[in-house]
This record gives structure tokens, C-alpha cells and sequence, in this order.
């Protein structure tokens, strides 16, 4: 355990994204919208520098006692720092390329990076909670900044639509995860992690288990896993596309992060009573992640499926319930990461020569004789995400299931190969519209120039090289970093 | 015995009005019952020695909140008829749902037997502090062991107010806002000018 | 230098293949032809090294191949005499074969692709030849098919050629089959796929029983008729040998090479590396006695029917094969090798001078509108002529001396009476009359191409080139033709055949036939054999020679002194004549029992099996399961909020329930 001025070492990059948010929002009524530019640097600046607190953490692979804040409520080890990195780099992505778009509508507002960073500090909450209260008020936090988020255009009907609709299946929700939270404290007589695994442990009471699939399905509607996944696609597609680039990466690996350290640890002592629920919901999510991206016109609408899609092959790794699944997810968290950005970046470059953003799969047709290298990313990004070999999108399913392999769940990883062929068929149907059908010239020739145009070049050959097949000169420190980060999770002592 | 007796009465009468809350056509009934839920809640407050938690139901959700949703109730006129033609639609098979979610509940805490629950005192963490007001433990909790929450509960309602105020402020062009300091640095000489204009000529400003 | 001799040709292949277009006719000529002339240079010194004892037989590794368990070997040369004979037999004939075509597909619009091939082929021929382990061999074995296929198929616009390329390519599938089994069996049996300990082994496991398709059989026998199997398809041997006469449909300096030189002696030489092996099991080498007796006797009469001048040689060929194989049978592996080696020359002669006359016919193959060409195209006669004799084999008895044929084929025969089996009688008197239907039909062949008054104008070739038909053309029945002599590019290799075709056997008869020490060990030597081989009656030596000569009689009578008596014969003997011609109804045989019933299990396989099961159930099935599903998913994805809260809820419920119902 550690004293109070300990506790606040700890929590330092909460504390500084507190204090930029603070002053960010005092700057943005001083000025207004004009210094949005300049306050979306700042946040990237503190962002990046929460990024350097973080990396020690993880570097060293620190866990135990010494790690925890606030008599348990709150712990900084290296499996937090793994997700805050991820959570941190998804942030800066997503003000990064917000200023164009939002730029274009005449819509950017300087609350747009204050948003993002107390979104982010929720979500740092989230998966450093280790205690029930802390998981509420970092999900409540992140999600009150994701519900505005969505709506942020508020002038368009869509983002309007979709931010209502997160908003009340948002609070359904929190209803579920609250009524889940206090049958749990009720039955156990604790909000802390540690002491409900202790509590547990053994028979279970059905009020407990209750508790426990409460609990589990709040988070499931976080990570949008079937059934919980209703709101995604109406929201990716609603939402402004900066805006659904940062949902599809850092809210997912938060909300993973957080279920795997409740399931792992607050449930740890019951895997039993969850792992039958996890394998369906896997099983569930890969399917109909799959079927519904099917037969989707709209490019956004099926990242979101894809990423239901891709959710279920992360809950494999749950469903192990192994350290080595838990090393598993994040590393196919951090490749999800990166494949999410390459391609929302990729989407957010489709513009027509009006400069309106493109969204329809059949206004890219024949994209590669116009725009090749754009087509070649968005290639990239979608064999990528079907997880075929070489790209980097194979290894992050490769180690998930071999993890489920080795924890003798050899059916599970058996049905999930063959439901990944079915993923594969509409990520190769992008490829074949963009790559062979007569080209519909609605996308511009030429791409803009600008400072901004450059960034989102900058991060898609970024993204797209760690995807490549050169990803996988990375494996072994990937690797090393998410076992260092699963030890964490599962540090006993 | 009385306290069995009020506790049932709060609780039967607390399910009855939140019943109502849902049920009632008009939206105004509706809010008026759920001030009666808040009422019974904080009854079984105060049985249960949580008098703290009773006041804060009474003064801040029957005081405000609720009075607050009656006055965007009131303002909002929505058609409600039209809205609950869904609802009716799909009624019986809400009930149904709500059935089999109320038998498995029930059947869950049925099969509780382990003892009765013991609220707040479950192991004793969440007991009132012995020889202290509930108020006092309250306090010393949030601003002790729970600061960190505590202040991160407030920017839960910072962010809230952010959103609000983004999602719905408009920059009005249309009428002329009040500029107080430049009213307040607005002199008499600034504003008057003496002028003696010659009979037949008009005056230049 | 043996990775030069190898990898050279492979090197020209990938060249002359993957240039193609790109580099032109000429440098992919030059390539693959130049590559052939080094890698030839480099095998005469070794083989001569072997013939004066200089060199000994050695294995040169290349590089590891497969550790898998118990499995291990690496891709390694082996060179030993066996080796160098194949390596010079392989390298010359393929050189000038490469060479020839320079000449012989001077017009083909495809060179480039056609010389890769060829290289591809000799590359493949020579990986077979030096392989160290069965494995090795066996890939060797495979790419020869392969180049095989392509080559056959080479003008694969011709529905003929495409058919025959698959005919030959299925057929030695059979084969390969049982060559299959046979390595899986040596490695059951021995736990390597080493050439050099399977054969150290052999004589232990003489004599066990291992269980094979359900009963106990000796263990070796079946390895061994396994193994033969595999050499039955590759070399044409009676039963497998339907697709040698049908890949005459590919160019003729393929048939020259492939079917006539080499590939098909692969059979041959497999038997004769695994000789120790063989001569474990006394049922195995009689029943290679056996059909090679027959063969040999059944490729002849259905020689001498047949009127293309290229099927005529293809069924020599096969018969020549049969020769061979019985030779091993009876334990004469030096005199097998031989004739492969003499084979070679004066066949691969035979078939470039073929393919002479063919070029100088205007691309007319049937013989029997050919006649009187030996004073127009002299050379390609008199290459022919040395060709012809030395098949024959004709020669002095008493003096040792004769053309290539003589030395060889006498050997055999002599050894076949001399083993003293009865499967070797039986070989012997079959190998005898085998020997006087070659006459007949060699001489045959000779006669309807030179002798005789040319009949050209009943070609459809020439008279698409004349521009008459046999009528307006009257009496004169060349039409007006002028055949011409081949340039130089395809002459040259035909006089230096004819160089081997005459010497050959003069020359290295002791070597082959009576040198234990030029074998040193690479293939099973029985010196008895050898010594009884001399001492045969003098009638059995006699024999062959006296055959050769009724058959040169039968066919002069018959096609220069009384043109009419075939028909004649025919008209007397139709029903003989006929089941020749058709080639004892084997293809007929083969399309009632394998081919149609295939056909017909296939079209069951294809409705009920294929679309009717499995796409059904299969892929179809999935699709449509998942096109339905993605409907339904979409049905469900209402953009309504009470519906997105009702399936959450019911998620829930059904966990719940999960959990209590447990």
C-alpha cells in the first residue's frame, strides 16, 4: 500500500491531463473557436507527454503493491501503461485529423480536444481501475465526452441521431452495470477487485453470479460485443469520422482492458461462471460482425462491423483465460489499433472534388487507377483486418488463438478460423471494388496539400508500415511488452 | 415491529409509485409519482440509519431534480400518445421480459441462503463509523479514502456541462448582447455633445 | 563440375523460360544449346576417367533438404559409373537434340519456350540420374514427366497433342503410384530413402514377410514389383505402355530425346540402381523377365503395321525397352546398360532422321507416301541406313565386330539363354523373334521412305503445297515435290549419331559387358553370368543374326521385289492384321474398363458427389447460409432504439438463464 502523496505520484498523468484540460477550457471560452488549432496542439503535446509517464511503467514491467493508489482503488502497472499507450496514441490520432474535417463544415469547435482528453482521462481511469467505483466513474467519464463526441455535429441530423442513440443505450447501459455492481458489493461486501476475487472464490451464490453477468454484460455494450452491439454501426456512421476513429480504437481498448481486468481479476477466482458466456459471445460477435458487414454500402458502417468482427476474435483470448491469452489480446489490441487508424485515416482522405467527404464503397470504384497509393493502403488495411498473411492483422489472430489452442480450446479457435473466411469475403470485396470495377471518378484525382494533409499522409504510412509484413520485425518486443503487461494483470501478492 | 411494518409499506408503496412512474399516460402524473418514489427511497433511508442519504433524496432529487424534469416535461409538449403507440405495441412482450427478469430475480435472491442481507454492514467497511454522525462519516469517507473518485466524480458533471452547453449553445447574431465594461467605461461626456446649431442649418455627427 | 553439368541446363531453362519473349529466339537458343554443349563437355571426361579407372565414385552434397523425425536427406550429386554412362548418353543426345532443333523449329513462332523445356527436361533427367535417395530421384522422376507433358503438349493447340500430353502424363501417374509406394515402403522397411544403405541392407531383409493389403507376402518381392511398377510407366512396358506411341504427337527432337533416349531408359536405370535390391527377390526379377520378354515381342508385331513413320520407331523403342528390362531380369545389368547406351544413339539417329525426312516431306508422317527419297535427301538416308543396322544389329559373329545393335542386343539374348531359368528361355526365344520383327519392320520403314517410286502426291501435305490434287497431278506422282536435304544444324548431329550408331558397341563393348572393374560396385555384377554369356552354343549366337536376316529378306520381298504381297497378307490374314493395327486392342481395352467407368464414376462424382453434396452443403450451402444471415443481420439492424434495447436485454436474459439453468 502506499501514502497519500504516493497515491498522487501515481495518478501524475491523470493529474496533468486534469490540469491541460482545465486550463484548455478556460483558454477555449477566453478565445474561442479561432484558438482551436492552437489548443489541439496543446493536447497533443500533453498527450505525448503523458505517453513518456507511461512508458517507464510498462518498460520496466512494474506491478505489485508499490503500483497501487488509493488504498486499491486505482493501479498504474505495466498492463495499465500497455493500454494508456494505445489509448494515448489513438487520442492524438484522432485530433489529428479532426482540424480537416471538422475545417471543412466549418464545424471545428475548440471543445473538440478538451472532449478528447477528459474522454481519455476516463479511460485511463478505466483501465487502471481495480475497484468498482473507479471502473464507473472512468466508464461515466469517457462516456458523458463520447455521447457529445458522437452529437459534435450537431447541425447534422445523422451525428444528432447517433449521438442520442448512444446516449440512451449508453445509460441502459450503466443501468445494467450498475444493478450488476451493486449485487456484487452486496454479495461480497466490497467494491475492490482483489477482495471480490477473495470473496468469490469458491460456491457461488446465484446473487453473485448475477452480479457477475451484470457486470460483464455493461462492459459488452462498451466493447460493443453481441448483443450488446446494436448502437455500433448506427454510431460509426453517424458520428463525424474523426470522432468514429477515436471510437473504434481507444474506447474498445479501454473497455477491453477494463473487462479483462474485471473478468481476470474481480471474476478471476470464477472463470467457470463466465467462460461459456465469453466463448458464445466470441463466437456471436464474429458472426454477425461478418454477416452484417456483408452487403454494406457505407464504408464507415462496415469498419464498425469489422470491428464487432474483430472484438469477437479479441474475446478468444479472453475466452482462454490464460496469461498467455490475456498477452494474446493485447497484442492484437495494439495491431487493431493500428489498422483502425490506417483505415479511418484512409477514409477520411477519400474526399470528392468538392472536398465532401467520400463514404460510399461504390463511389471508390476503380480508386487504384486514380488514387493508387490511397487504394494500396486501403488494401493493405483490409487483407490486414481479414488477417491473411503477410500482413501484420494475421499475427494478432495467429497468437489469439493459439492461446485458445493451448488452453485446450481447440473448438473455439477451430469455428473462429473458419467464421474468419466468411470476414474475409467482405474485406476482399472493398479490394476487388476499389482494385478492379470500372472507376466511378467521384473521388478528387489529386489529394490536398497542407500541413494537414501531410499529417494524415505521415500517420497512414506509419500505420501502414506497421501492418506490413515489416510488422512482424516487431513481434518479438511486441511480444515482450504484452507479456510484461499480462504479468501485471495477473500479479498475485 | 414498527420498523417491519414501515419498511413495508415504504417499499410496497415505493414499487407502487415507480410502477406508476412508467405507467401513467400523462407525463406530468408521472413525474409527480416518481416524487412519491423519492419519498418512499428516502423513508427506507432513514430505516435503515442512513439519515443523510434521506435528506439528499428529499432536498436534491425531490427538490430539484424532480422538479426540474416536471418543468422540461411541462415545456417540452410533447405528443405522449403518439410516443407510447410503440410502446403499447410492444407491451406484452415487455412484460414478458420483465416476468421472467423479475422470476429469475426473485429465484436468485431465493436461493440466498446464506442469512439475511445485512445492508452497510455486510463486513463492516461501509458501516457508519462508530461515535460519528452520518454526515461526518460520509465526509470523512469522500474527502478521505474516496478523494480520488470524488474529484473524478466532479468532472464527471464538468464534462456533462461541457456537453451540454456545446450541444446546444448558439452564437446569437441576431440580437445585441449586453457589453457590461463597456457600458460600465461609457462616460457622459463620451456619450453627449453639445452643440448650438444656427437656426436653418441641421447638425453634422 | 557435376553442379555445373546439372544446374547449367536448369540455369538455361530459367533463362530461355522466364525471358521468353523478352530475350528473343536467338539468345534463348544460344543459352539452353550452349549450356548443353558445356554441361556435355564436362560428362565425356568423367566418363572416360571412369572407362580408364582415373575416377572414383563419389557424392557431392548440395544442400539439406528434409529433417523431419527419422527422415533425413539432403539434396546431394551422386557420381559414380552407372552415373557417368547416363550423364554422357543424357548430355550428348540432349545437346544435339537442342542443336537439331535449331534447325527443326526454325519456323515455330514459340523457340523460346520450347529450348526452356528442353533444358527443364535434361536439368530433370539429370537429377534423376544422380540422385543419392529415392526421394531425390523420385523428384527427378516427376520433373522428366512434367517436362514430358509440356514438351508433348508443346503445340497444345492441337486437340491431339493436349490429349496425348495428358494420356502420357496420367499414365505414368499409375506408375508413379507404385514408385510412390515403393519409396514408402523402403522407408517402412529400411527407415532412410538412402540409395547406398538401402542397397548395404538389402540382402538382411532378403527373405522376411511384411503385411501388404491384408496379407503376409515377402517383404523384398513387393518393394521390389512396388518399385517396378514405377519403371513399368516411366519406360512403356507392356500394360503401361499406351502413352509412348501417343506422344508422338509432340515435336520429333522430343520424341528423340525423351522417347527414345532417355526418359523412357529411367525405368531401366532405376532397375539397374537398385540391382542389389532386385537380386534379393528371385520373383520380382522373373517377373521383370516377364514383361520385358513381352513387351519386347508385343511392341514388334504392332511395329510392323504401323504406317507413321514415328509410331514405327516409338513401338521399336518400346520393344528395345523390353530388351532391357529382361536383360536385368535374367541378372545381365551391364548388357542392359548397354543397349540403354547404344539404344540411345542409334535410336535418337533413328528419330532425327525421321524427323529429316519429316522435314523434308513437308511434315508428312505416313510412310506410305513417302518412296524413292534416298537419292534426294542422301545424307538423312545414309544417317538413316547406319541407323537401321545398327537396331538390326548387324554384325559378324565370329569376328566381334558389328554396328552398335550387334554387340548389345547379341549380349542379351546371349545372357537371357545363358542364365538358364526358364523365364529366361522364355525371354530368350521371345527376344528372337522380337529380333526378326525388327528387321522386318526397321527395314520395313527403310524401304517405303527410300526405295521404291515416290508417292507423294497422295499427301495432303504436299498437295496443299503443290496445289494439286493426285489428279491433276496424272503420272507424275511427285506432283512436282522437290524434297529437300536438312541444313547443316540438323545434319551434324545426325552424322555424329551415326558416328555412335556404328562404334558404339565396337568400342565399349569390353567395357560394359566384361568389366567388373569399370562398374566398380554401381551395379550388382555377376561375373558368373558374364562367363556363361561367352559360352553359349554357338546356334544361340548365331540366332540372332540368322532372324536379322529373314527379316530383311521378308521385308524386301515384300516392299521392293512384290509390292502387292502385304495386301495380299492382309487379305489372307485380316484378323491378324487387324488386331496389330489396332495395337492388340489396348486402348479399346483400357477405355471400357478404366476410362469409361472413370468417366462415369467421375460425372456421378461431379453431379451427385461434388454439386449435389458438397457445394451444396458445401461452399453453395455457406454462401447461402451467410447470405441469409447477413440479410437477417440487416433485418435486425432496424435503426430503431427500443428494438437495439430489446436484443441487449434479451442478451441478458439469455446469459442469465444460461446461468441458471446450468
Amino acid at each position: 500500500m502506499t501514502d497519500f502523496s504516493q497515491s498522487l505520484a501515481l495518478i501524475a498523468a491523470e493529474e496533468l491531463l486534469t490540469v491541460v484540460g482545465l486550463v484548455l477550457l478556460l483558454c477555449a471560452a477566453w478565445m474561442g473557436d479561432k484558438a482551436s488549432r492552437m489548443i489541439s496542439i496543446v493536447a497533443v503535446a500533453a498527450l505525448v507527454a503523458c505517453a513518456f509517464i507511461a512508458a517507464p511503467a510498462l518498460c520496466g514491467g512494474l506491478m505489485g503493491p508499490e503500483r497501487v493508489a488509493f488504498m486499491g482503488q486505482y493501479t498504474a502497472d505495466a498492463f495499465a501503461a500497455f493500454a494508456k499507450l494505445l489509448i494515448y496514441a489513438s487520442g492524438i490520432a484522432s485530433l489529428i485529423v479532426a482540424p480537416r474535417f471538422f475545417g471543412q463544415v466549418g464545424a471545428m469547435r475548440a471543445e473538440y480536444p478538451i472532449l478528447i482528453l477528459f474522454a481519455v482521462l476516463g479511460m485511463n481511469m478505466m483501465v487502471s481501475a481495480t475497484d468498482f467505483l473507479t471502473l464507473y466513474i472512468g466508464l461515466e467519464l469517457n462516456s458523458l465526452a463520447a455521447y457529445v463526441l458522437a452529437s459534435f455535429l450537431r447541425n447534422d441530423e445523422r451525428s444528432a441521431e447517433a449521438g442520442l442513440k448512444y446516449f440512451v443505450l449508453g445509460a441502459l447501459a450503466s443501468g445494467i452495470i450498475l444493478f450488476g455492481m451493486s449485487l456484487t458489493y452486496g454479495f461480497t461486501g466490497s467494491t475492490n477487485f482483489t477482495a471480490v476475487a477473495l470473496a468469490m472464490d469458491g460456491t457461488l451464490a446465484t446473487g453473485a453470479l448475477f452480479g457477475l453477468i451484470f457486470v460483464l454484460a455493461g462492459l459488452a455494450f462498451k466493447i460493443s460485443a453481441v448483443p450488446f452491439h446494436m448502437w455500433t454501426p448506427d454510431v460509426y456512421e453517424g458520428a463525424p469520422t474523426p470522432v468514429t476513429t477515436f471510437f473504434a480504437t481507444a474506447p474498445k481498448v479501454a473497455a477491453l482492458a477494463l473487462t479483462m481486468r474485471v473478468a481476470l481479476g474481480a471474476f478471476g477466482t470464477q472463470v467457470d461462471a463466465w467462460q461459456q458466456i465469453v466463448i458464445f459471445v466470441s463466437l456471436a460477435s464474429i458472426v454477425v460482425g461478418a454477416l452484417g458487414a456483408i452487403g454494406q454500402s457505407n464504408i464507415k458502417r462496415l469498419l464498425a462491423y469489422s470491428s464487432i468482427n474483430n472484438v469477437g476474435f479479441l474475446l478468444i483470448g479472453l475466452a482462454a483465460a490464460t496469461q498467455e491469452g490475456a498477452s494474446a489480446m493485447l497484442v492484437y489490441l495494439a495491431i487493431y489499433v493500428a489498422m483502425s487508424v490506417a483505415g479511418f485515416v484512409v477514409v477520411l482522405m477519400l474526399r470528392d472534388a468538392e472536398g465532401r467527404p467520400v463514404e460510399v464503397i461504390a463511389d471508390m470504384a476503380g480508386l487504384s487507377r486514380t488514387r493508387p497509393a490511397l487504394a494500396w493502403a486501403l488494401a493493405a488495411v483490409m487483407f490486414s483486418l481479414a488477417g491473411i498473411p503477410p500482413l501484420f492483422g494475421f499475427w494478432g489472430k495467429f497468437v489469439v488463438f493459439q492461446a485458445a489452442v493451448n488452453a485446450d480450446l481447440i473448438a473455439l479457435a477451430a469455428i473462429g478460423i473458419a467464421a474468419s473466411v466468411i470476414g474475409a469475403f467482405y474485406y476482399l470485396k472493398v479490394v476487388k471494388i476499389v482494385f478492379f470495377d470500372e472507376p466511378a471518378n467521384v473521388v478528387a484525382e489529386s489529394g490536398e496539400s497542407g500541413v494537414d494533409a501531410l499529417a494524415h499522409k505521415v500517420m497512414l504510412l506509419i500505420a501502414c508500415l506497421f501492418i506490413s509484413p515489416l510488422g512482424y520485425l516487431l513481434t518479438p518486443w511486441l511480444g515482450e511488452l504484452a507479456d510484461k503487461a499480462a504479468a501485471a494483470l495477473y500479479f498475485v501478492g | 415491529m414498527i420498523h417491519i411494518i414501515a419498511f413495508y409499506l415504504f417499499a410496497v408503496l415505493l414499487i407502487a409509485s415507480a410502477v406508476l412512474v412508467i405507467m401513467s399516460r400523462n407525463p406530468v402524473h408521472s413525474v409527480l409519482w416518481l416524487i412519491l418514489a423519492f419519498f418512499n427511497a428516502a423513508g427506507l433511508m432513514v430505516l435503515v440509519g442512513a439519515e443523510f442519504i434521506a435528506m439528499l433524496l428529499v432536498i436534491v432529487y425531490v427538490g430539484a431534480v424532480a422538479v426540474l424534469f416536471l418543468f422540461v416535461v411541462m415545456m417540452l409538449d410533447i405528443d405522449f400518445a403518439e410516443l407510447r403507440a410503440g410502446f403499447v405495441k410492444n407491451f406484452p412482450l415487455g412484460i414478458l421480459l420483465a416476468v421472467v427478469l423479475l422470476a429469475e430475480l426473485v429465484l436468485g435472491f431465493g436461493a440466498y441462503r446464506a442469512g439475511t442481507l445485512k445492508l452497510g454492514e455486510a463486513d463492516g467497511t461501509a458501516a457508519t463509523i462508530a461515535g460519528r454522525s452520518n454526515i461526518e462519516s460520509i465526509g470523512a469517507l469522500l474527502y478521505g479514502e474516496y478523494l480520488f473518485l470524488f474529484e473524478a466524480a466532479g468532472l464527471v458533471l464538468l464534462v456533462a456541462m461541457i456537453g451540454a452547453i456545446v450541444l446546444t449553445h448558439r452564437e446569437r447574431t441576431d440580437t445585441r448582447g449586453q457589453n457590461v465594461s463597456k457600458q460600465n467605461k461609457r462616460r457622459a461626456e463620451d456619450a453627449t455633445v453639445n452643440v448650438k446649431p444656427e437656426v436653418g442649418k441641421g447638425v453634422t455627427l | 563440375m557435376i553442379e555445373i553439368i546439372v544446374f547449367a541446363p536448369l540455369l538455361a531453362a530459367i533463362i530461355a523460360g522466364l525471358g521468353n519473349r523478352l530475350i528473343g529466339n536467338l539468345p534463348a537458343k544460344i543459352v539452353t544449346t550452349g549450356a548443353l554443349l558445356i554441361s556435355c563437355a564436362l560428362s565425356w571426361p568423367i566418363f572416360i576417367g571412369f572407362m580408364t579407372g582415373s575416377e572414383t565414385a563419389y557424392v557431392d552434397p548440395v544442400l539439406k533438404w528434409v529433417q523431419s523425425g527419422t527422415m533425413n536427406f539432403d539434396w546431394a550429386l551422386r557420381v559414380d559409373t552407372l552415373t557417368a554412362v547416363m550423364l554422357v548418353v543424357i548430355t550428348s543426345v540432349s545437346a544435339l537434340v537442342h542443336l537439331y532443333s535449331w534447325g527443326y523449329m526454325d519456323e515455330d513462332p514459340d523457340q523460346p519456350r520450347f529450348f526452356a523445356y528442353l533444358s527443364l527436361f535434361t536439368f530433370a533427367m539429370l537429377m534423376l540420374v544422380t540422385a543419392d535417395n529415392l526421394v531425390q530421384m523420385f523428384f527427378g522422376w516427376e520433373g522428366v514427366g512434367l517436362a514430358s507433358y509440356l514438351l508433348i503438349g508443346f503445340w497444345f493447340k492441337k486437340p491431339s497433342a493436349s490429349a496425348a500430353a495428358i494420356k502420357a502424363f496420367v499414365v505414368n501417374r499409375v506408375g508413379d503410384l507404385g514408385f510412390m509406394m515403393g519409396i514408402f515402403g523402403v522407408f517402412l522397411v529400411f527407415g532412410t530413402t538412402s540409395i547406398p544403405e538401402i542397397l548395404d541392407r538389402a540382402p538382411e531383409m532378403a527373405g522376411s514377410t511384411i503385411g501388404f493389403l491384408g496379407m503376409r507376402v515377402d517383404t523384398m518381392t513387393v518393394l521390389c514389383l512396388l518399385l517396378f511398377i514405377g519403371a513399368m510407366g516411366k519406360s512403356a512396358q507392356l500394360g503401361l505402355h499406351t502413352w509412348l506411341p501417343d506422344a508422338m504427337e509432340g515435336p520429333t527432337p522430343v520424341s528423340a530425346l525423351i522417347h527414345a533416349a532417355t526418359m523412357v531408359t529411367a525405368g531401366v536405370f532405376m532397375v539397374c540402381r537398385l540391382s542389389p535390391l532386385f537380386e534379393t527377390s528371385q520373383t520380382a526379377l522373373t517377373f521383370v523377365t516377364f514383361i520385358g520378354a513381352a513387351t519386347c515381342f508385343f511392341a514388334a508385331t504392332i511395329g510392323t503395321t504401323q504406317t507413321d513413320i514415328k509410331r514405327v520407331i516409338a513401338y521399336s523403342t518400346c520393344s528395345q525397352l523390353g530388351y532391357m528390362f529382361f536383360a536385368a531380369g535374367v541378372g545381365a545389368y551391364g548388357a542392359a546398360m548397354f543397349h540403354l547406351f547404344t539404344h540411345a544413339f542409334f535410336k535418337a539417329l533413328l528419330f532425327l532422321g525421321a524427323g529429316s525426312v519429316i522435314h523434308a516431306m513437308h511434315h508428312e508422317q505416313d510412310m506410305r507416301y513417302y518412296g524413292g527419297l534416298r537419292k534426294h535427301i542422301p545424307i538423312t538416308f545414309w544417317a538413316m541406313m547406319a541407323g537401321t543396322l545398327a537396331i538390326t544389329g548387324v554384325g559378324i559373329w565370329f569376328l566381334h565386330a558389328g554396328f552398335a545393335g550387334f554387340h548389345s542386343k547379341d549380349a542379351i539374348l546371349e545372357s537371357a539363354f545363358a542364365s538358364g531359368t526358364e523365364m529366361g528361355r522364355f525371354a530368350f526365344f521371345m527376344g528372337i523373334v522380337a529380333a526378326l520383327l525388327t528387321s522386318f519392320y526397321s527395314w520395313r520403314l527403310m524401304f517405303l521412305t527410300f526405295w521404291g517410286k515416290p508417292r507423294w502426291i497422295e499427301s495432303e501435305h504436299i498437295q496443299h503445297t503443290v496445289h494439286k490434287t493426285p489428279e491433276e497431278a496424272g503420272a507424275d506422282t511427285t506432283g512436282g515435290y522437290h524434297p529437300h536435304e536438312s541444313p547443316w544444324v540438323m545434319l551434324t548431329p545426325l552424322v555424329i549419331l551415326s558416328l555412335g550408331a556404328v562404334f558404339a558397341g565396337f568400342v565399349w563393348s569390353p567395357y560394359f559387358l566384361d568389366s567388373a572393374a569399370f562398374w566398380n560396385g554401381s551395379i550388382f555384377y555377376n561375373e558368373h553370368l558374364v562367363h556363361a554369356m561367352h559360352n553359349v552354343d554357338t546356334w544361340v549366337k548365331v540366332a540372332p543374326g540368322v532372324v536379322m536376316l529373314i527379316g530383311l529378306a521378308i521385308a524386301w520381298n515384300n516392299y521392293i521385289r512384290d509390292p502387292q504381297a502385304p495386301a495380299r497378307f492382309v487379305g489372307m490374314f485380316g484378323g491378324v492384321y487387324t488386331f496389330l493395327k489396332n495395337k492388340w486392342y489396348f486402348d479399346e481395352l483400357y477405355d471400357l474398363i478404366f476410362v469409361k467407368p472413370a468417366f462415369w464414376l467421375g460425372r456421378k462424382f461431379w453431379k451427385w458427389g461434388d454439386v449435389g453434396t458438397i457445394d451444396r452443403f458445401g461452399p453453395d450451402g455457406a454462401a447461402w447460409v451467410v447470405a441469409q444471415g447477413s440479410h437477417y443481420a440487416r433485418r435486425v439492424q432496424t435503426g430503431y432504439l427500443y428494438s437495439y434495447a430489446l436484443v441487449m436485454l434479451l442478451g441478458l436474459i439469455a446469459a442469465i438463464s444460461w446461468i441458471m439453468v446450468r
